[in-house]
């Protein structure tokens, strides 16, 4: 069973770099099996030199270990490895986090088409089956690596250090690592992104921020989608920002519709301010 | 469903602090898990009965030390305990919060014979 994503006993996560010369991709696959170490031996310890004429009862001894280690450390050490890899290259890496269907893969498409001669790309897809998304960014020109986590509900660090090894993308960069579509389990596992971007659109609920508070308040940009569908849905703009902001005053919010083209400058804008920023520690 | 995968970081590091203590069988395991760390209870039992098979901590009682969630109000310094990230502050009605603790999600020890 995996350790990193294990969502599925024996299940494995398969990566595909999709090829721009090629028309078949090569799909390669890591086993996140860890194997578990059973300390079966039991040591004495009691080794009794002397003639011993009665026997001795040696309950064994008790030890309490203070461990005080983060669950999460493992994560967390690999993604500060991701995070030295892109700040040494000055990529600028953007973990997007929404439901299924708010339309990240549509915003990638568009961005990178837009933007294409104006900054460099990389995508790392994240689904649990299919190459679809990642034929959809391919079609684009952008170099793409495709994970799929098989049951897997998130994207680990330990995949994206998998996903990197066989793209590599260049300097001063922008890399878009599109995660499982779920507003629950991506929240807690950092990937070494620069900057988490939560995306909803306005077919949802304006009270999602407060449904999902944990991916909004790990989040420091939102994106909120399709507002050219605002006529006709009951969503309340105004409310869902005041939500958001409720869960992460911190958060910078973008109103945008990627079939409109509305809005789409300041998320421009935003991609290419921080490209240019330094990063600071 | 990470309650799944969460249980399988607190194996692997039991298994890893039992191999440098020679020790073989962990007795008890304490957890300090923060109201506000994304945890749901009854997930995170259901996936330590299946998980733990086979390894260190089957059969090791489970010890959960329940942080409560507190904040601190930017506004007007008040601090109080919170049950969501969205709540305000109980005297300015505030919302720009610090959050003082509650999102632990550590091992804390191990009795291990």
């Amino acid at each position: 069973m995996c350790a990193t994503c294990g969502c599925d006993s024996g299940s494995k996560t398969t990566f595909h770099l999709i090829d721009k010369n090629e028309d078949h991709s090569h799909p390669h696959t890591h086993d996140h099996s860890h194997d578990h170490e059973h300390p079966h031996g039991h040591e004495h310890p009691h080794d009794h030199s002397h003639a011993a004429v009665h026997n001795h009862n040696h309950a064994p001894k008790k030890t309490i270990i203070d461990v005080e280690q983060d669950v999460l450390s493992q994560n967390n050490l690999l993604a500060q490895r991701n995070r030295g890899y892109f700040d040494a290259k000055n990529i600028l890496a953007l973990n997007l986090v929404s439901s299924p269907g708010s339309g990240k893969t549509s915003l990638l498409e568009r961005t990178l088409t837009d933007l294409k001669g104006d900054l460099e790309f990389a995508v790392i897809e994240g689904d649990q089956q299919t190459n679809n998304d990642a034929d959809r960014i391919h079609a684009t020109g952008t170099k793409v690596t495709q994970i799929n986590t098989g049951k897997g509900c998130h994207l680990d660090a330990h995949m994206i250090l998998h996903a990197l090894q066989g793209m590599k993308p260049v300097e001063n960069s922008v890399l878009f690592i599109e995660n499982v579509g779920n507003l629950v389990c991506p929240a807690m596992f950092d990937l070494g992104e620069r900057e988490r971007v939560v995306i909803i659109s306005v077919t949802e609920g304006d009270d999602k921020p407060l449904k999902y508070p944990d991916m909004f308040h790990s989040s420091t940009l939102c994106i909120i989608n399709k507002i050219d569908l605002l006529p006709y849905v009951p969503f309340d703009i105004e409310k869902v920002k005041a939500n958001a902001k409720k869960v992460n005053h911190h958060l910078e919010i973008i109103e945008l519709s990627c079939t409109s083209g509305e809005g789409l400058p300041l998320w421009y804008n935003w991609l290419k301010t921080k490209v240019l920023q330094p990063v600071t520690i | 469903m990470h309650e799944l995968s969460i249980v399988m970081g607190i194996i692997g590091i039991a298994e890893k602090q039992a191999v440098i203590a020679h020790a073989s069988v962990v007795e008890e395991i304490e957890l300090d898990i923060g109201t506000l760390a994304g945890i749901d209870m009854d997930s995170l039992d259901f996936a330590w009965t299946q998980a733990v098979k086979n390894t260190v901590l089957h059969g090791a009682e489970k010890k959960i030390n329940m942080i409560t969630a507190r904040a601190q109000c930017l506004n007007c310094d008040t601090e109080f305990e919170i049950q969501n990230y969205y709540d305000a502050c109980p005297l300015c009605n505030s919302h720009l919060l610090n959050i003082k603790q509650g999102k632990e999600l550590r091992v804390k020890s191990l009795l291990v014979s």
